[in-house]
């Protein structure tokens, strides 16, 4: 336990790649689970983050470069252009079908 | 610095065009509110533009803008294929109840066409995998509007949803996967990442999950197993010009990026200068043409099954696709100059008889008002020619002579035999037999059955038969006269920095 309190108390590569281990894995989670389409994107989003913290906390112990926090802005941008046009799709859904259950979207299928 | 970035733009012509025309696009839309059909010629002009300054750019080899994207032949091939698309694709419009029937969003249609295009035309030049990513990004952006373009129509809607939950996981993958590599590499830049490899031994373990997520964000773009998911249903729901466009195009620049990442950063160029081009070395042990391998026949082998039970002509269509994303990941899989040369040959061959067949489909579910494979019952005798024309597409989907189908079959076997892969070369040959069943179930429909309903005879008129003589005429002349599309492809498999 001791060990444990010392280990968080001096923070290092492996934290960050560990909090984004579990951040990856809860989006992928919630992809997976959710019904709700907005709640599937939110999903979408802790995925995105997931790499955002890779590629900041690799570029801070690993190159020592600015690489990976340009990166990071990049995706931020390209996560707020996403979230803008999904959600647009999500209203346009609403619209039509008066549900954003993504199981009951199912008009197209084999 | 400055002088760098000013050479750097004029080499950034095509791209540079497609910019402006978009931005001019989207203000004459403003402006012109009451001549909504003005927007389409000026972007069609622009897309033209641009392809003929691609074409100027031919055997040019060059890295521009710090190493973010690359002019080289493979390149400029690419920008050729897309905007050659684009073109017909404008050209089909005119005549889409689909989009002409929603003429105050014209504007939309027409612009976002050019940014798709322009992301297309990026992704075939890009060799950081930063800049891959914003360029699939700006497609995908782009395509996710237009799948659900007839936004009153659920189908359209339903199918731009699904297509941007799947997309956006798999940029999402692609970007966790790009994240480890930059940490195991230090570098996103193919070529930096492949002297890393060569320099220093990584974790193979991470290395392998990194490249499998990277396979994801690429496999979504080129509709391969398992990632195809949204590829039946998007092009069912979609506009058929649309479904057309991302057919050929986005497969076209998916699969450019997917051969430049594998060839630039896995590739042992030392081991390549001693054999001279013969035997492909890859770096640190790892067999990823086996991986390859397995998804090509996955792809080909689901898309060619599935195909066999549709009763929808798009979603067929649709099915056949993914199973022609197999028969051409044959040829990355073996890797070297001649099997790319067999998958451009290929895109050459796919663009024009892929997309007459969906032309076809397009003119008849006009008049007809169905896609579904029971309305062409006695199209034959309704209207012969259209019916001949579609006879001659799907010959030459399912690879028979005379037809240019049957061409780009036989370089890609000759390749797989060359670098001994009897056994995938044997199941694709097994899968062209299983698509041969879903073509000619249509063709016997066609003229093996009486008409239901209407007997009228179909009537198109003189532009439309045009248009579909421009896509007839190249599928049935490469079957015989193929030198020019064969020297063309073995001239661009030259990519900037290899040998």
């Amino acid at each position: 336990m001791q060990d444990f309190i010392h280990w968080l108390q001096a923070p290092g590569l492996n934290h960050f790649l560990i909090i984004s281990g579990i951040l990856f894995s809860l989006g992928v989670f919630a992809i997976l689970t959710r019904r709700n389409a907005i709640m599937v994107l939110m999903g979408i989003e802790l995925v995105l983050n997931a790499a955002n913290i890779n590629f900041i906390a690799f570029s801070r112990y690993i190159t020592n470069t600015l690489d990976g926090q340009v990166i990071a802005i990049f995706v931020i941008i390209l996560a707020a252009a996403e979230a803008a046009i999904a959600l647009a799709i999500v209203l346009n859904i609403f619209q039509n079908f008066n549900t954003v259950n993504v199981d009951e979207l199912n008009q197209l299928r084999d | 610095m400055v002088e760098q970035t000013l050479h750097s733009l004029s080499q950034f012509l095509p791209e540079t065009t497609l910019t402006i025309t978009f931005c001019i696009s989207i203000l004459a839309g403003l402006i012109l509110r009451n001549k909504p059909k003005v927007i389409p010629v000026i972007s069609f002009a622009g897309i033209l533009l641009a392809t003929v300054f691609a074409v100027r750019q031919m055997g040019s080899s060059q890295a521009v803008f710090s190493g973010m994207i690359v002019v080289d032949p493979f390149a400029v091939f690419f920008k050729l294929l897309v905007g050659s698309t684009a073109v017909i694709i404008f050209l089909f419009s005119i005549y889409s109840q689909e989009v002409q029937s929603t003429l105050k969003r014209l504007v939309e249609y027409s612009s976002l066409l050019v940014a798709m295009t322009l992301g297309m035309f990026l992704m075939a030049g890009a060799v950081n995998l930063l800049m891959m990513v914003l360029a699939i990004e700006l497609t995908s952006l782009s395509s996710y509007i237009l799948a659900g373009y007839t936004k009153e129509a659920p189908d359209s809607s339903e199918a731009s949803l699904k297509y941007i939950i799947y997309g956006a996981l798999s940029t999402g993958l692609m970007l966790y996967g790009i994240s480890i590599l930059f940490g195991l590499t230090g570098a996103t830049d193919v070529y930096a990442i492949n002297r890393s490899l060569a320099a220093t031994s990584v974790n193979s373990v991470a290395l392998l999950i990194a490249v499998l997520l990277i396979i994801a964000g690429f496999g979504y773009k080129i509709s391969a197993v398992p990632f195809h998911f949204w590829t039946p249903d998007v092009y069912e729901g979609a506009p058929i010009t649309i479904t057309a466009f991302l057919s050929v195009a986005s497969k076209a620049a998916g699969f450019a990026m997917l051969i430049r990442f594998f060839k630039i950063s896995f590739i042992d160029f030392n081991l390549l200068a001693a054999h001279a081009g013969g035997v492909w070395g890859l770096l640190q042990g790892f067999e990823w043409n086996k991986i390859l391998a397995i998804l090509s026949v996955l792809t080909m082998t689901l898309g060619n099954l599935v195909a066999v039970w549709q009763n929808n002509l798009k979603r067929l269509l649709a099915y056949s696709s993914i199973a022609h994303a197999g028969y051409m990941l044959m040829g990355v899989v073996v890797l070297n100059d001649k099997g790319l040369a067999a998958v451009l040959v290929y895109f050459m061959v796919y663009l024009f008889m892929n997309l007459g067949a969906f032309y076809v489909v397009m003119l008849v579910a006009n008049k007809v008002g169905s896609e579904d494979i029971d309305s062409y019952k006695g199209l034959g005798y309704r209207s012969p020619f259209i019916s001949v024309a579609m006879v001659v597409f799907f010959i030459s989907l399912a690879g028979l002579p005379p037809t240019a189908g049957f061409i780009g079959k036989l370089f890609l076997f000759a390749a797989l035999l060359d670098a001994r892969w009897v056994w995938l070369a044997v199941v694709g040959a097994l899968n062209s037999v299983v698509s041969l069943y879903y073509y000619v179930r249509v063709v016997r429909n066609m003229f093996l059955r009486d008409p239901e309903g209407s007997t009228e005879p179909i009537r198109f008129s003189f532009p439309q038969m045009a248009i579909l003589l421009l896509l007839l005429v190249p599928t049935l002349l490469f079957g015989l006269f193929y030198s020019p599309i064969v020297e063309l492809a073995n001239a661009s498999v030259l990519m900037f920095g290899v040998r």
